[in-house]
């Protein structure tokens, strides 16, 4: 049998790569983005090898540039992600996903007498940390002043 | 002057909340002034609770306002499955302030986005329920004559009990010394602590109100309630360690007051009633004066 050196996922010519997701968090992350409704070709990879992650999760996203606010969304499921942005093969900006302070609209409260859980209305969060005890950044709901801990999260779909 | 909606007590500034106090004593002096005059105050009770509907219609009343609204949600288009949005759109057309108790919580954060007019908060569900901790923050100022550094016992279930967060939150703008008396299945939530430890205030925690009543101006007593135990058992073991008895009034300070936001069911015991230091019943008067205060400031006509 015959071995080809190739690449495990194929370079894209133009478009967005995102790297270094956990492997656990991709289908996280393709709720948050909503890659579930794109019409753009899209090539998941997941359970790929990693020297610094051991597994991790790509998403290659052909000829869309997602915007710096929409990327920084996944950043509470992905903190340490890495988006790449690719013209003609190459990769012509690297951004450092970062937690915003505020996250408004895909999560959901963990509160199930929160209203947002009651009424068709978007959710809002203030991003607090410590409040866990680990120093992992929480989102406490701005209707119901509860917290929803990173472990409980679920993404509105 | 102002046109704001009161949902959680630290939508407050401590100016505010001294502003609110000077205007309740302003209306207990004179509660006939008719500062609301030709204003239509809404009670919306998404859930029922006596007391407070009471205290708010009766200021409202005594501020000259009509008043519109239900006391439980039967018989009205919620029950036709109307949503909560449309309710308030529409009773916000009706009425220049709206005044809430919902079992949903952040509900009265979510109309005051959507409504035109003033929301007041009556307490939502396990969050908050500002008025009251202004009540208890008058009914202090009144018996103390001071709101800087009270030493208070707060006392039952620390760990549920919307009021005592509240008035912890409060509190610590004035520099309070706190006493924490709880079983260790209701004491109060880390964020609480880890609030009072950021603002570098001192608190002891204890199982027993004991000795250190002697030390404290204000005991403030609340329910501890059976369905709040995961052990029955636990229940059993504590449920007269909360109970006040006028016998462990006696060496307490001259100026010290007993409050209770009540309902009371066995927590006070009656023989505390005659009790010069029981407070709990004037507390509640002091509610409508404070209301007044709270929606003629809110409507920017005081």
């Amino acid at each position: 049998m015959k071995h080809d050196k190739k690449l495990e996922v194929t370079a894209i010519e133009n478009g967005t790569v995102i790297d270094h997701i956990p492997a656990a968090s991709l289908f996280k992350i393709i709720d948050i983005l909503r890659l579930d409704k794109e019409t753009h070709r899209i090539t998941f990879g997941t359970n790929m090898e990693s020297k610094r992650m051991g597994t991790k999760a790509i998403i290659k996203i052909n000829d869309r540039y997602c915007a710096p606010e929409e990327i920084n969304r996944i950043a509470l499921v992905a903190p340490n992600a890495v988006v790449n942005i690719i013209e003609d093969y190459a990769v012509t900006k690297k951004l450092q996903v970062e937690v915003p302070d505020e996250i408004r609209g895909f999560a959901k409260c963990a509160n199930p007498k929160c209203i947002t859980n009651h009424e068709q209305m978007g959710t809002a969060f203030k991003v607090v940390r410590g409040v866990d005890g680990r120093g992992e950044p929480s989102l406490k709901c701005c209707y119901c002043e509860k917290v929803t801990y990173l472990d409980q999260l679920q993404i509105i779909k | 002057m102002t046109d704001k909606s009161l949902i959680s007590i630290t939508d407050f500034s401590r100016e505010e909340i001294l502003r609110i106090m000077e205007l309740a004593a302003e209306f207990e002096r004179d509660s006939s002034q008719q500062t609301l005059q030709g204003k239509i105050v809404a009670s919306l009770f998404f859930e029922p609770s006596t007391r407070t509907r009471l205290s708010f219609e009766s200021a409202a009343n005594r501020l000259g306002a009509s008043v519109i609204g239900f006391s439980e949600p039967g018989n009205t288009s919620v029950t036709k499955g109307e949503s909560f949005h449309d309710t308030i759109m529409t009773v916000a057309n009706y009425s220049d302030i709206i005044v809430m108790r919902t079992n949903l919580e952040g509900a009265p954060r979510y109309a005051s986005e959507i409504s035109r007019v003033p929301i007041v908060n009556a307490g939502d569900g396990a969050n908050q329920h500002p008025t009251q901790t202004l009540l208890d923050l008058y009914s202090i100022l009144k018996t103390q004559n001071r709101l800087d550094g009270i030493s208070i016992m707060l006392v039952g279930d620390l760990k549920y009990g919307r009021t005592v967060h509240s008035l912890i939150q409060a509190l610590a703008e004035f520099g309070a010394r706190f006493t924490l008396v709880a079983p260790r299945e209701l004491e109060l939530p880390q964020e609480y602590k880890d609030f009072l430890h950021e603002r570098g205030l001192t608190f002891v925690e204890t199982t027993e109100i004991g000795q250190e009543i002697g030390n404290v101006d204000i005991v403030y007593m609340t329910r501890v309630q059976r369905e709040r135990f995961s052990d029955t058992m636990e229940y059993e073991r504590v449920k007269n360690v909360y109970v006040l008895r006028n016998e462990m009034l006696a060496g307490t300070r001259p100026n010290l007051r007993i409050l209770h936001p009540l309902p009371r069911v066995n927590e006070i015991a009656v023989d505390v009633d005659s009790n010069p230091k029981a407070y709990y019943f004037e507390q509640t008067e002091n509610g409508v004066y404070v209301r007044m205060a709270i929606m003629s400031y809110l409507l920017g006509l005081k």
